[in-house]
């Protein structure tokens, strides 16, 4: 590749990224009232999509061979109960991330 | 004067939310530098890609762009099917950044899975300045990316220290935000419709290809949900 093609290339991942952002919010300008479905949308879709990024997150994990997603299951375990117990943000976060270095670098 | 304390306020409450960010940004950032320096790419490359793409998977599938011939069609078609999940990030936030004046369009252009994550899930207390708080997570994870991204592109492979797993800390933020989210519905229809939907998804498509069919099944099953999600009170 050329440097032209180069910048090129880097132009159109910066379009389509920026054109997936900001494309709801031209379509539906503050200016006229949003439809009713677009509303329920935007009410109804965090839950699912933080459900899609936790997923998407272990989308390379494999379940059935190698440590057989043990440490990330064990791991996410640790979060959950640590966020239940405790309820704060940080402290669940670090624990499940040194729970799961410990696992991967000492245990599987 | 008023307009200092406010920005400082503002940026006090952002920061501890963003502490994840940074670790799993320095992380991923300067893992995505060095793979750019070891494949040939000097500094400047991490550098303005961080800056301007700003959207880590995309970038990452970018390097084997660049290396590969030419192709401007495949690679804008590659760009919007990767990024398509903002289009419900933006769909989410149409009204949460109503009123945010001049720093919309740059919430909207920094508007990444981590700063969409914590700008909406976030409990900004009253007294703090909306805008001015979500303004500061964008600002700080873009930050935090930057210069991850930077610094391994300048180090190169001269970096080596044991952070298998770090990683991880992404994975633990997007759980825990799914868990706050759980924990304030009354039901959980949307939130089982994300997770079964990718999992199956997931299941059926595999790791490289499962996002677009994984939201148009969410579309679908929320459209058709619509009555009965309404009626449980099942929103917030």
């Amino acid at each position: 590749m050329t440097l032209t093609q180069e910048i090129i290339t880097v132009a159109l991942c910066v379009l389509g990224t920026m054109a997936t952002r900001f494309l709801p919010f031209l379509i539906f300008s503050p200016k006229h009232p949003t439809p009713k479905y677009v509303q329920y949308l935007g009410k109804a879709l965090p839950s699912a999509i933080f459900g899609m990024l936790v997923v998407y997150c272990l989308k390379n994990v494999s379940f059935l061979t190698g440590s057989h997603g043990l440490p990330e299951l064990i791991s996410i375990t640790a979060v959950v109960v640590l966020h239940l117990w405790k309820r704060q943000m940080l402290l669940s976060i670090a624990g499940g991330t040194i729970c799961y270095m410990l696992l991967v670098q000492l245990v599987f | 004067m008023q307009n200092k304390t406010v920005m400082k306020k503002a940026l006090k409450a952002a920061f501890p939310y963003t502490i994840p960010i940074f670790a799993g940004f320095w992380f991923l950032g300067m893992t995505y530098g060095i793979y750019m320096n070891v494949s040939g790419f000097s500094f400047w490359y991490p550098m303005l890609m961080s800056l301007t793409i700003f959207g880590g998977s995309l970038e990452f599938v970018a390097v084997a762009m660049l290396l590969s011939p030419f192709a401007p069609v495949q690679t804008l078609i590659m760009a919007l099917m990767i990024q398509a999940r903002h289009l419900f990030y933006g769909i989410s936030m149409l009204e949460k950044f109503k009123g945010t004046g001049w720093k919309k369009p740059y919430l909207i252009f920094g508007m990444c899975d981590e700063s969409f994550s914590i700008n909406y899930s976030a409990e900004i207390p009253e007294d703090v300045d909306k805008g001015w708080f979500m303004f500061f997570v964008t600002l700080l994870n873009q930050f935090y990316w930057f210069s991850g991204s930077t610094i391994g592109g300048l180090l190169g492979s001269l970096i080596t220290f044991n952070t298998e797993g770090l990683d991880f800390v992404m994975t633990s933020m997007f759980v825990v935000i799914f868990l706050e989210q759980w924990l304030k519905e009354k039901k959980h229809y949307t939130a089982l419709v994300g997770v079964l939907a990718s999992a199956a998804c997931l299941l059926l498509f595999g790791a490289d290809s499962f996002m677009l069919p994984t939201m148009a099944c969410i579309l679908c099953f929320l459209t058709v949900l619509r009555k009965p999600v309404e009626k449980a009170g099942g929103l917030l």
